[in-house]
């Protein structure tokens, strides 16, 4: 909640390590995040309008965790407050490997 | 009783428009079928890139998704144009056409001489449909006549927060009334299978969908696969990364979304009417032409289209109403966009209420209002998809 009283972050489930930013965040901005009992965050990157915000920090390999459900896996470590995109999530849905001859794929 | 103003057909579809469709059977007939067009008012035309040059199942795709855009109630009557050469006659189009009990007519380039006579024996022809539908006069129709195709492109990160959610309050709604939605884009679910198939009506539907989306991700993934060309992997698209949207998977959760809660009926092949009401799933990729063209195709009268970047394009055979969750897009591209669920974003709306916006918006557009898309012309989204090797749609 900043200054004018407008929610800053939406957290769309319970189960979410992320959140995504309702406004530009500069980097320092304060986020209460009402969805986990205003929980402190300090935006870490600066986070553009609709782009995601780590809620704590995530360890490398961990589970990026948006709508309750996994949606890739953290590159690096990324710290609580910090952005969370392209840079530092990997996924490998549509990239299975495909056995010679077009057989069934395995992850 | 949830009502609109519809046009009856013979075959007892209803459309929401009432065009005289000028068709060509292949792509060499394209610009005659278009110059026939804009001499008429009140006709469509309709341009591909199929119709010649093709074997087998592909071929067999073109000639059945081309038939059946033809029998889409909002055509009243055809005029198909040949060539005269051509794989796919003009006379089976037409024939695939007539089934629906419209009337078709049929014309040959190379039969009338040339390009300035077979526009000027179109010409003739589409006159006299079009002043004979026009005293067709629309009736009150119960809302279970309505198929709505549901289709996001040109996604941002508010595409699976505001405006695919409030599509899916919407598509419920119309789902209650006892009418008919179809989603598609099998390359956008990567990730939803498990929470789609919980949602089938039976086992046989769950099956369908987990194969549906794993058959599609494997043809994908032969292509990503191929080293020669890692720097051409990216399955999203730079507006996509720019929105904010990091993965395909992200980006499945909330285009799942405008799919709203209710049942999954079946699976349908591209193109393919459902055989019944409620929610389906159409086998497309998420290729924004071909997917509404594939939703036309199965008798789909209006298209729900969701777009957080701003994606302009229309269909000239069913009106498509442009959504947008993001309230930059709205507000910067107001000229092409209908409903602005960017308030979502912005706190000052529920998506409840977006929701029984558009379920009021598509029985608007179903009696008459015209959609931002139509008033302007856009007519981009009509393309077949081809079948390559091993029966991969391509």
């Amino acid at each position: 909640m900043s200054e004018d009283g407008k929610v800053l972050v939406l957290v769309l489930s319970g189960q979410d390590n992320i959140g995504t930013a309702l406004r530009d965040l500069p980097r320092g901005t304060v986020l209460r995040v009402e969805e986990r009992g205003n929980l402190e965050v300090i935006v870490a990157d600066e986070v553009p309008f609709c782009h995601k915000v780590a809620l704590r920090d995530i360890d490398a390999g961990s589970p990026i965790v948006k709508y309750g459900e996994v949606i890739g896996y953290a590159s690096r470590a990324i710290p609580g407050g910090g952005l969370v995109h392209v840079h530092n999530v990997t996924c490998d849905r549509g990239h299975l490997r495909v056995a010679a001859g077009g057989g069934r794929g395995e992850k | 009783m949830t009502e609109f103003w519809g046009y009856r057909r013979p075959d007892g579809s209803v459309g929401v428009r009432n065009h005289v469709a000028i068709i060509p059977s292949v792509y060499c007939a394209n610009h005659v079928a278009r110059r026939i067009s804009e001499q008429v008012a009140g006709t469509i035309s309709i341009s591909h890139q199929v119709g010649c040059s093709q074997v087998g199942a592909d071929f067999e795709l073109t000639a059945v998704t081309l038939g059946n855009v033809g029998c889409n109630a909002n055509i009243a009557g055809v005029l198909v144009v040949g060539l005269g050469c051509e794989k796919f006659r003009a006379s089976e189009l037409a024939e695939r056409i007539a089934r629906s009990g419209k009337p078709v007519e049929v014309i040959s380039i190379q039969d009338l001489g040339g390009t300035p006579q077979a526009i000027e024996q179109g010409t003739c022809i589409a006159q006299a449909m079009v002043q004979g539908f026009s005293t067709q006069r629309q009736q009150k129709i119960d809302a279970s006549a309505l198929i709505v195709g549901l289709k996001c492109g040109g996604t941002d990160a508010t595409s699976g927060i505001a405006a695919n959610p409030a599509v899916g309050i919407a598509s419920d709604k119309l789902i209650s009334c006892g009418a008919t939605a179809v989603f598609c884009e099998l390359t956008e679910l990567y990730g939803t299978e498990e929470l789609l198939a919980r949602r089938a009506c039976d086992e046989r539907v769950a099956a369908e969908i987990r194969g549906a989306i794993a058959d599609m991700e494997r043809n994908v993934s032969i292509l990503t696969g191929d080293e020669t060309y890692a720097s051409r992997r990216e399955l999203l698209a730079a507006g996509n990364i720019e929105g904010g949207v990091t993965t395909i998977v992200e980006k499945a959760l909330g285009g799942m979304c405008k799919a709203g809660n209710a049942r999954l009926q079946g699976v349908l092949d591209y193109g393919s009417a459902p055989p019944g009401k409620g929610l389906y799933l159409m086998k497309t990729k998420g290729h924004d032409s071909e997917s509404v063209t594939g939703l036309i195709a199965g008798g789909a009268q209006i298209v729900l289209f969701t777009t957080g970047r701003g994606s302009p394009a229309g269909s000239a055979v069913s009106p498509v109403i442009k959504i947008t969750g993001n309230p930059r897009t709205f507000e910067r591209m107001v000229a092409n966009m209908d409903i602005n669920a960017g308030t979502v974003m912005e706190g000052t709306e529920s998506l409840e209420s977006v929701g029984s916006r558009i379920f009021d918006e598509v029985l608007a557009v179903a009696s008459g209002k015209r959609t931002k898309a139509e008033l302007l012309g856009h007519t981009e989204l009509f393309s077949i998809p081809r079948v390559g090797a091993y029966g991969m749609v391509v």
